[in-house]
């Protein structure tokens, strides 16, 4: 019994045709059928974060959703971040700066959250900031550098006057 | 982790939908999937049919008004970012910041909450704080029933197999009215262990004229403290009241499990209701007799 | 390039890729004609297993293999896994079959690999799956396993016990005897598991035309999978090449070689195509290796200044139903108690439990938070006791710094004798103390009391074996190109050895770190290797990228000084090329002097060398290298409910000399966070039969970014005599002594309920149940 659907999907700007699975989750869509690997697979049960994506601009763990649900939505995942020039975004500078990454694999989660967040409230402060993450669990850095990054980030797209 | 074969149907409008429900055996319907998807993925729900209700229309509507009506497929993200929602019931807003994290509350819905019913949610809780009425639709057509009669018993709802939840209801309280939500999680966004609701109103002479305390956690279902309530009516507000309120939590009949005890559970309604009680009373701006 | 690389907080390397969600990890790896794999595992904790029905599962569309025991190839079917840290004490060893065979000893335990087109697939036929077992009795607490007559947790054993081992020394009859105070106290310790956020796997590729293995995986040590291939299958070690490109996260359990791995590779030889196995959370939750209970019965006996005289007591640990890891847990316990103090007397009976439960095995810190608790929380009982102040009782007992070399008088889990090289642990302690302002505590701690609010102060130091051997290597080899190589077998897990590698051999080849890459964890790169646990690879790997740095360097010079014509002391390194001291216009390129040792074709090598501009070298400790920590922690408890906040936490860490301050800070604070989730979080439950209770993460909780406070970090450097750079380890420093700086805070937040607390994890409820019922002394 695989019952499939065609479905077509926008990532990061490009767009793609495939028939697949109905129950195929929308992390094993992205990872497996098109090659986006960055969004990483930790749980599968809601908790971890770390396959975090953007769906049609908002936050969704894609570990809980079916690849059909996004059939006509538009989608931003980790390597959409970066310009097309490959130049990183400015949450992404802070995070190679402030030491935010260590293993790299909550990293894709933390990222889309915070990208998420700044666009949508510039000035954070850390309570704020931390109690955001706890919807992304990370085992190696103790969350310090990601909350300092994700500070840094705020700042410096303030004075910049928008979102990169 | 991956979820059993299903068949997937995705249908546009709410006939749509309950004639598909009416039809095939073994259905669940998905609405944010914050809690049916992870129970797909760890095989512990296995149906042979899912019917995605994200591309129903009229789900999710939002009417603030005399009365307030949410669309079950409302997302707790539209709840809680409403600011005019916030304003006609502000608990609401409150409780909500405790439920799960930014990126469930986005796609997660008032609806899927009340029909999963975990006995430590926060939106059952508050809507039976807030005496809501649901409207069940099907193909024997709509159903009105209060929250009570709703929610049943462990995770277990009324509704008929066949039925969808389409609405929920409730009538906000006066302008100014005290309000207090406490809850105990180990870590935030966890699971409460314990909740507690409060909703207040005084009269000119600062005595209760209405007062509704919810707590949850303790049992399968919302417990309101109705008789402690009605023995409320024309009190003065006070430490002695708090503390009546207080000992009616206590008395709760509490459920225990492999992490946390039946007796610490109970201590913790205790603890959550004076606080709730104490924010409420705060809010309502009437000195307490303390 | 003047610019020195050691000792820089310096940017990853490592970053470039994994920020743009560029990284290789194991899942990532897709190969062509690829099938994926689901085991089947044991749902009860012990049971003959009498057969498998495999066929609704074999008939399933998609589905090309179910593979049990009696399938699997020879040698490996017949084969145990071996057990690579013997140690005589051990009475009983129990290793597993690659699938369990005619037992099953612990719930995940796997049965049976299923291969298929997918994981879904894969997984939809494990369950149809039938398994006929014959349950026998589980054990399932460790102090009913010894029992005598107790049920054995494996069919086979004479007992449940593994190892029951004195270790001692001095004579604590006669500290006893003599002693004017004497405490008693009993220790419940349970540490969790390692919840890397990615799960175990692998993709093994058996090429029969070749009769090679390839394997991808995610590990702490490439080279140890590879050698328990050989080792299992009978293979030359030409015929297996095992990958380990990005980890994510591996806190010591994926250092093991797992059963699922010999299972994958054999599924992969049986169909003569690549299979996958990616673990998911819920097998990572029980058939991952993990940490559990230590029970702890001790006292302690001390003169009247609270001088410790002796120590002695009963441990008895939770070995899990296989000896993967030998007696390492529980022996580093056992002999970490010490800690920076002097201890005359000591005699601890050690016994390892066998139960029905997945191998216990090291897990970040590795049995030192459980030593180090130990003796924390009877220094603040002596404290107490004697009316002291907590600080002052381990000043009046620490080693000296001109005590050193400072040997403890056991043998650490190395083999050798715990010889503590370097360290000066009161100073580490006072600074750590100046720094939080411990002297000011008391007073802030009254004044929050008359408020209402219980807040708390605790102190913990800890002494860390760091650097184990036997080796880790490092070979530098300079491409006809001018581009630099370092091929190491460290394999980290966001250890950064990409970045801090390469800074220590930049340094020697007047390079810019930037244009070294470092290539870790592949067994085709370098022939031997360990892997990176247990806080080793600085030690291990930095020095021997140091040596061969200086012995590259010295071949380069050596070359150049033919061709320039000058004595090589006249020659520095610099800028991807070789010149002479105050004359930049003489000068080599790298790329000319590489292409000139690899030799022309047909000519004959000039001079008496050997090709190639590279050196490897195997740094082989003589012995750990001790680093050392003091950790201050402060705690707010709310009374009514029980719950702890973790306000504050200083560590001031002793590592030797820093290679990268900035990559040591994000280990401590990683460290840290997982102390608090040991203090206060975790716990991995059983029923009476052996069946997990916490199998996700809504049940097994670990800190989030609300849980952990900002941590301070203070580098202190005593440089380690024993290596030639002067490092010590640090991966673990973090989490070793903070958990009882953490009890130790909420004890001391609860002063007016007089509450003694001997556990980890300390919990809400636990709290509560203290305090409920006491009326709180006031503040004076």
């Amino acid at each position: 019994m695989s019952e499939t659907r065609t479905i077509t999907v926008e990532v990061n700007g490009r767009s793609y045709t495939r028939t697949i699975p109905t129950r195929l989750l929308l992390a094993d869509f992205l990872r497996h059928e098109i090659d986006l690997t960055g969004t990483h697979v930790g749980c599968e049960h809601g908790v971890c974060g770390a396959c975090t994506v953007l769906v049609n601009g908002t936050s969704a763990r894609s570990c809980l959703m079916f690849a059909v649900q996004a059939d006509g939505r538009s989608l931003t995942t980790i390597e959409g971040l970066a310009a097309a020039d490959g130049s990183l975004s400015i949450l992404q500078q802070c995070f190679h700066e402030h030491h935010g990454l260590q293993c790299g694999f909550c990293t894709p989660g933390m990222l889309m959250t915070l990208t998420e967040h700044l666009r949508d409230h510039p000035d954070p402060d850390e309570d704020e900031l931390r109690t955001l993450l706890t919807g992304n669990l990370c085992r190696c850095t103790g969350y310090q550098a990601i909350v300092e990054a994700g500070l840094e980030a705020a700042r410096r797209m303030r004075e910049q006057g928008g979102v990169k | 982790m991956k979820p059993a074969p299903f068949g997937y149907h995705d249908p546009k409008t709410i006939e749509e939908t309950v004639a598909l429900m009416a039809q095939l055996e073994n259905v669940r319907a998905l609405a944010g999937g914050q809690s049916l998807v992870p129970m797909m993925n760890f095989r512990y729900a296995m149906p042979d049919h899912l019917i995605d209700l994200n591309g129903v229309a009229g789900l999710d509507i939002l009417e603030i008004g005399d009365n307030i009506r949410m669309g079950a497929m409302l997302r707790q993200r539209r709840i809680e970012f409403s600011e005019e929602l916030r304003a006609a019931c502000p608990i609401l807003h409150e409780a909500l910041l405790h439920v799960g994290h930014r990126q469930t509350r986005n796609r997660g819905t008032i609806g899927g909450s009340l029909c999963h019913l975990d006995p430590a949610a926060e939106m059952p809780a508050m809507m039976r704080l807030l005496d809501a009425q649901m409207t069940a639709f099907s193909v024997r057509g709509a159903r009105t029933m209060r929250v009570d009669e709703f929610a049943m018993g462990f995770m277990t709802t009324a509704l008929e197999p066949d039925e969808l939840l389409t609405e929920i209801r409730l009538t906000p309280w006066k302008p100014g009215h005290g309000y207090g939500f406490h809850e105990y999680a180990r870590r935030h966004g966890d699971f409460a262990i314990c909740s507690a609701g409060v909703l207040i109103e005084a009269d000119f002479k600062g005595a209760v004229s209405r007062l509704a305390v919810v707590v949850g956690g303790l049992d399968p279902v919302p417990q309101r403290l109705s008789e402690t309530e009605a023995a409320a009516i024309g009190q003065p507000i006070s430490a002695k009241l708090v503390e009546d309120i207080v000992a009616a939590a206590g008395q709760v009949e509490t459920m225990s499990d492999a992490h946390v005890s039946a007796e610490y559970r109970s201590h913790l309604a205790g603890v959550m209701t004076r606080r709730a009680m104490t924010t409420a009373i705060a809010r309502l701006g009437v000195k307490a007799h303390v | 390039m003047s610019e020195t690389f050691f000792g820089a907080s310096v940017l990853r390397k490592e970053d470039a890729a994994l920020l743009r969600g560029k990284g290789k990890f194991v899942d990532d790896v897709k190969l062509p004609g690829m099938l994926h794999a689901a085991f089947v595992r044991s749902s009860v904790a012990h049971a003959k297993i009498r057969g498998f029905d495999k066929q609704a599962a074999l008939a399933l569309p998609g589905v090309h293999a179910v593979i049990t025991h009696d399938d699997l190839p020879e040698p490996m079917r017949s084969r145990q896994l071996p057990l690579y840290v013997p140690n005589p004490h051990m009475k009983q060893v129990f290793m597993p079959s690659v699938l369990a065979g005619e037992e099953t000893v612990f719930v995940g335990e796997a049965l049976a690999i299923v291969v298929a087109e997918s994981r879904y697939i894969a997984e939809d036929a494990a369950a149809l799956v039938v398994v006929d077992y014959e349950d026998l009795p589980a054990v399932v607490d460790p102090r009913a396993a010894i029992v005598e007559n107790s049920p054995l947790a494996q069919a086979g054993a004479v007992n449940n016990i593994v190892a029951q081992v004195p270790i001692r020394f001095g004579d604590t009859d006669s500290a006893f005897a003599k002693a004017p105070h004497i405490f008693s106290e009993k220790f419940f310790m349970h540490r969790g598991g390692p919840f890397f956020m990615e799960c175990r796997g692998v993709v093994a590729q058996w090429d029969d035309a070749t009769q090679k293995l390839m394997m991808f995986a995610s590990s702490q040590g490439s080279h140890r999978f590879k050698r328990a291939f050989v080792d299992l299958c009978d293979f030359d070690e030409s015929q297996v090449q095992v990958v380990t490109n990005d980890v994510g996260g591996g806190f010591g359990p994926k250092g093991s070689f797992y059963v699922e791995y010999a299972a994958t590779a054999a599924a992969s030889m049986i169909l003569g195509r690549p299979v996958k196995w990616i673990e998911d959370r819920r097998e990572n939750f029980t058939a991952t290796q993990q940490e559990r209970d230590q029970y702890w019965d001790m006292e302690v006996a001390v003169d009247g200044d609270g001088k410790l005289l002796g120590l002695r007591g009963r441990l008895v640990h939770d070995g899990g139903a296989y000896v993967t890891w030998g007696l390492v847990l529980p022996w580093i316990a056992a002999t970490s108690v010490i800690g920076p103090y002097v201890l005359p007397a000591y005699h601890l009976e050690l016994i390892v439990a066998m139960t029905n439960k997945v191998t216990c095995s090291p897990v970040r810190g590795a049995g030192r938070p459980q030593g180090c608790f130990v003796m924390e929380r009877m220094m603040d009982r002596i404290a107490r006791e004697l009316r002291l102040d907590r600080a002052e009782v381990r000043r009046r007992n620490f080693i000296q710094p001109r005590q050193m070399p400072y040997n403890i008088g056991l043998t650490f889990r190395d083999g050798k004798q715990a010889i503590y090289d370097s360290g000066d642990y009161p100073k580490s302690q006072q600074m750590a103390l100046d720094y939080f302002d411990y002297a000011g505590f008391e007073e802030r701690r009254k004044a929050a009391l008359r408020e209402g609010r219980y807040i708390g102060i605790g102190i913990s130091n800890a002494v860390e074996g760091t650097g184990l051997g036997p080796y880790e290597g490092a070979t530098i080899r300079i491409s006809t190109s001018g581009k630099i190589v370092l091929y190491t077998g460290a394999t980290p897990q966001g250890q950064s050895h990409q970045t801090t590698l390469a800074q220590i051999a930049a340094d020697h080849l007047g390079v810019s770190y930037d244009d070294i890459r470092v290539v870790t964890g592949d067994t085709s790169s370098i022939p031997f290797g360990m892997g990176t646990f247990a806080s080793r690879t600085a030690v291990n790997a930095g020095s021997s990228v140091h040596l061969a740095g200086i012995e590259v360097a010295n071949k380069v010079k050596k070359l150049a000084s033919e061709l320039l014509e000058v004595s090589p002391d006249d020659l520095i390194l610099k800028d991807g090329g070789v010149e002479v001291r105050g004359v930049p216009e003489m000068r080599k390129s790298l790329r000319e002097l590489a292409h000139m040792s690899a030799g022309m074709y047909g000519f004959s090598m000039k001079g008496d060398r050997d090709p190639g501009l590279e050196a490897t070298s195997y740094f082989k400790p003589e012995q750990s290298t001790y680093a050392n920590s003091c950790h201050v922690a402060e705690v707010e408890v709310d009374i009514e409910t029980g719950h702890v906040k973790v306000t504050r936490v200083l560590v001031n860490h002793d590592c030797g000399r820093v290679i990268n301050p900035m990559i040591v800070e994000g280990q401590i604070v990683g460290g840290v966070a997982h102390g608090v989730g040991n203090a206060l979080f975790e716990h991995l439950l059983f029923d009476e039969n052996g069946q997990p209770l916490t199998t996700s993460f809504a049940e097994y909780l670990i800190p989030m970014a609300t849980d952990v406070p900002n941590v301070d970090v203070i580098h202190t450097e005593t440089p380690s005599p024993l290596n030639p750079i002067g490092v010590k380890g640090a991966g673990e420093g973090g989490t070793i002594a903070v958990i009882a700086a953490i009890v130790s805070a909420i004890e001391n937040a609860l002063t007016p309920f007089d509450v003694t607390l001997a556990s980890m994890p300390v919990t809400p409820e636990q709290i509560v149940r203290l305090t409920r019922h006491k009326t709180p002394a006031a503040a004076e």
